[in-house]
């Protein structure tokens, strides 16, 4: 449809991407039933042209997720037909074609979409392809770019660098305009040139002996390389101004290895690596621990890991669940609450707690803060699983001649997958190793009614009587 | 730079290239703290690229080269008589950190040959992940190439610090392995593959970190005599027993320092290139092992065409199909068209009836996709039982075969 030129409405909008002023002149035209034949967009000018409204403010567009974002991409791109085509699909989105978005074989939306994927590959190649140098400032270091896009992508592009260079101080040159990162801020300014960039970099050269060493001649494909990273980057990539010289080597150096008779093996015996293999692992106590009170709690918090404690080849090896808050404070097992029920339930029974190996299926301390108290926290069976290898090995070290797990966590431990206790108290077979399983002493310690605790705690000291006969056998 | 570690890169880096990962994707989104360096996309990204056409997206170095085993293969083998060099833990983390700041990698891939013993290597690499995670607080990509002979709880501990982990399983059968990389045991191999599927799986569910961009694995093409289906068949096991993100398919290629139990000839290029179709087919395309196969000949995949059209020539009784009424999982067997564009096949004729105008612009792949397909205003009947159809439609050769 034609228009005359007097029902024409004129938009001007900033200088390159614009998204506000856009928006804003979207809302204000679908508000006012302007159809978008009747819209001529234009850019730039002088300030005091744009700066007066041309049509009253307009309500807010609900448009779909995935409209918004095409907008937003689509606006940094360079072709001045851009707001135009924005506004048909806005005008159709809000006029009956809710669902336009879906039909990525409409014209419209086909050519947005293209439009939207050249800002999509321009913003991946700036995050790709820009280079930082290291230049040294009064106040200490500070990275410096310089990076020729596409299209109007800078503001775009910032977020990335933001994110991923938190705690350095940065600016990104472009012939657009510059942004910095400086004390926690993005800082817009205006364009720059190329030689306010940095000239060179003292890890350049470095970076570029690992590009030449990490190309496989043998797989030469300049094709591929070039549809991925065209020439138009090369200049500002530091590391491109080898591609020629290894370009014009790879031939000769593949030649070369095929040529090249097959090296004689000079030592194929393998008896010394595979013997050296075997000796892995630690083969005392004392190695392991090393081994376990260097290594990171899988749940940060305890203090220290708490080792198991005892004689090598003890009779019996009972093994709980965790230390927990005095454990940890004093990085000796079954020192707290429970730890002292076990040492009455043993005394009972006339074991000797200083002839048995007492340690944990979990062997840091994993709790909640709630005030100043740490409640402990049971462990999760994927930490119980985490920290079975440890005290598989610690008993093979140890070589007790029954193990007794208290509680489940020590059954799930033991036995590599969930034993329920009640049903199973008594004798139990760990895999290889004679075992007995009962409760955790701090089952008996949550029990709030007297009676039932006197009762569970003598059936307690009847199972370490068990256990002492078990043992002795 | 230091130039006696600019020569340890040289040679360290030269030393990794074999190992055809470089993927840096799959890792849950991070950004820098205000004191931190590094972020994570979830994509990944290619920060250059070769002229071999791959890209650069990770240091890709070895801790060391030397190596106690002597796997035919491998130019690092005990027995080859290339340069050696050890990096130091510090030094690895000080190159990563100020490639990273500088904005040349995305992070970290660290493999070694084993020296010592395989703990002693494993708690170096894990060291080195260690200190930059805690030390620079870096939240960039890592991944480890884990030594599945070292101890269990290695692994365990890796897992904590690695975005990724993988164990190259080097070779598609027990019987390859054993004549080529004797020191090397399948069995341990799986198995420890099998341990960080466990405990990645049950990080998942528990909502801890452990390798969260899973585990991939490594095998080498055309080193022994394994064909295409059999290569095909151990992934296809490797994806359902231990859910691996990748398996990489490198094409066993010419080294400075071959050894005379390989073939003298490297396999052609384009066959590498068949397994990673495929291995997509069976990934995303609802393909089984037999029907890929089916397509080549012998269990070798056809090197001229891909491998869906070569199952579309072999089962042209299935086509044409109309792109307006057809299942999602019919649609994805036609040539030429990805799972991206059987999507928005799916999602635009909800509203709109497809003809082939349309589909111009929601494929680049219609010129293959034509003869397979039909739409209101195209019916090629005739064109599927042409005896030239594969000429018609086959790609002309590509020039990656120049050095097969």
């Amino acid at each position: 449809m034609l228009m005359n030129a007097a029902s024409m409405v004129q938009i001007r909008l900033g200088p390159g991407a614009d998204l506000d002023g856009f928006r804003a002149a979207a809302r204000s035209l679908v508000a006012a039933g302007t159809p978008p034949e009747a819209v001529v967009w234009t850019q730039g000018g002088a300030a005091d042209l744009f700066g007066a409204p041309v049509l009253p403010d307009g309500p807010p567009l609900s448009l779909p997720r995935a409209a918004a974002d095409l907008v937003q991409l689509v606006v940094c791109h360079r072709d001045p037909e851009r707001f135009g085509l924005l506004y048909r699909l806005i005008w159709r989105l809000t006029h009956g074609e809710k669902a336009l978005l879906e039909v990525m074989s409409d014209p419209l939306v086909h050519r947005l979409a293209m439009m939207g994927k050249a800002i999509r590959r321009d913003l991946h190649k700036m995050h790709a392809f820009l280079r930082f140098r290291r230049v040294e400032t009064a106040k200490g270091e500070r990275f410096v770019a310089w990076f020729e896009p596409d299209h109007h992508i800078l503001a775009a592009a910032a977020p990335f660098f933001r994110n991923r260079f938190g705690s350095l101080d940065w600016t990104i040159l472009t012939p657009e305009g510059r942004v910095s990162w400086t004390g926690g801020a993005l800082v817009f300014g205006p364009a720059a040139t190329r030689d306010e960039a940095a000239a060179g970099d003292g890890f350049e050269e470095g970076w570029r002996d690992y590009y030449e060493s990490t190309f496989n001649p043998a797989r030469l494909n300049t094709t591929a390389m070039r549809a991925e990273m065209p020439k138009k980057y090369w200049r500002n990539m530091p590391e491109t101004a080898a591609i020629p010289g290894m370009v014009r080597a790879a031939l000769s150096r593949v030649d070369g290895m095929m040529e090249r008779e097959p090296a004689m093996p000079t030592r194929r015996n393998p008896d010394k690596a595979v013997a050296a293999m075997q000796e892995a692992g630690p083969h005392s106590l004392e190695e392991l621990n090393r081994i376990i009170s260097g290594s990171e709690p899988l749940v940060p918090g305890a203090t220290r890991a708490v080792l198991g404690e005892g004689p090598v080849g003890a009779a019996i090896a009972f093994v709980g669940e965790q230390p927990g808050d005095q454990e940890d404070l004093q990085g000796r097992p079954f020192v707290g609450p429970a730890g002292q029920l076990l040492d009455r339930a043993l005394a009972e029974a006339g074991i000797e707690r200083s002839a048995t190996y007492l340690t944990n299926a979990v062997k840091h301390f994993k709790f909640v803060q709630r005030g100043r108290r740490r409640i402990h926290e049971s462990p999760t069976a994927g930490e119980v699983k985490h920290y079975r290898w440890w005290l598989e090995r610690e008993l093979d070290l140890v070589r007790p001649g029954l193990v007794v797990a208290l509680g489940a966590t020590a059954a799930l431990a033991l036995a590599g997958k969930a034993v329920p206790v009640g049903r199973n108290r008594g004798l139990f077979r760990f895999g290889d190793r004679p075992g007995f399983l009962t409760v955790h002493p701090s089952s008996l310690l949550r029990e709030p009614d007297p009676q039932a605790r006197e009762e569970g705690f003598r059936r307690y000291c009847e199972d370490m009587r068990r256990i002492r006969e078990l043992a002795a056998a | 730079m230091d130039t006696k570690v600019a020569a340890k890169l040289r040679i360290l880096a030269d030393a990794a290239k074999y190992d055809a990962s470089c993927a840096s994707s799959g890792a849950p989104k991070r950004a820098a703290g205000a004191k931190g360096l590094g972020s994570t996309t979830g994509a990944g990204i290619c920060h250059a690229y070769t002229p071999d056409g791959r890209c650069i997206s990770l240091l890709k170095i070895l801790l060391t080269n030397y190596c106690l085993y002597d796997c035919a293969y491998c130019i690092n083998r005990r027995s080859s008589n290339v340069r050696r060099a050890r990096f130091t833990v510090q030094e690895v983390v000080d190159l990563t950190v100020n490639f990273y700041k500088r904005n040349y990698i995305e992070g970290l891939f660290l493999s070694s040959g084993i020296v010592k013993n395989p703990d002693h290597t494993m708690e170096e690499m894990i060291e080195v992940a260690k200190r930059l995670r805690r030390d620079h607080l870096f939240a960039g990509y890592i991944h480890l190439k884990t030594i599945p002979e070292a101890s269990p709880w290695l692994v365990e501990q890796a897992g904590l610090w690695a975005d990724r982990l993988s164990i190259n399983l080097e070779l598609p059968s027990q019987q390859s392995l054993e004549e080529l990389a004797p020191e090397k045991n399948g069995g341990t191999i799986r198995a420890a593959m099998g341990q960080m599927h466990e405990r990645i799986v049950e990080a998942k569910a528990e909502k801890r970190r452990f390798s969260p961009a899973g585990q991939s694995t490594q095998m080498i093409v055309g080193a022994d005599a394994t064909t295409d289906e059999g290569v095909l068949r151990t992934s296809d096991g490797l994806y359902r027993r231990y859910a691996l993100r990748r398996v990489y398919y490198s094409a066993f290629s010419p080294i400075p320092e071959p050894s005379k139990v390989l073939p003298l000839k490297a396999p052609p290029l384009q066959r590498e290139h068949r397994l990673y179709q495929a291995d997509w087919l069976l990934r995303f395309y609802g393909f089984s092992v037999d029907e890929v196969a089916a397509g080549g000949d012998a269990g070798m995949l056809d090197l001229d065409i891909d491998p869906k059209l070569a199952w579309a020539l072999k089962h042209r009784e299935s086509f044409p199909v109309d792109v307006n009424t057809a299942d999602r999982e019919l649609l994805l067997r036609v040539p030429g068209l990805g799972t991206r564009v059987v999507d928005r096949i799916v999602a635009a004729r909800r509203h709109t009836t497809l003809r082939l105008d349309d589909l111009a612009r929601l494929t680049p792949g219609l010129k293959r996709a034509r003869p397979f397909l039909v739409t209101p205003d195209h019916r090629p009947t005739r064109l599927i039982d042409r005896q030239d159809l594969r000429a018609r439609i086959a790609p002309k050769p590509a020039q990656l075969e120049l050095f097969g």
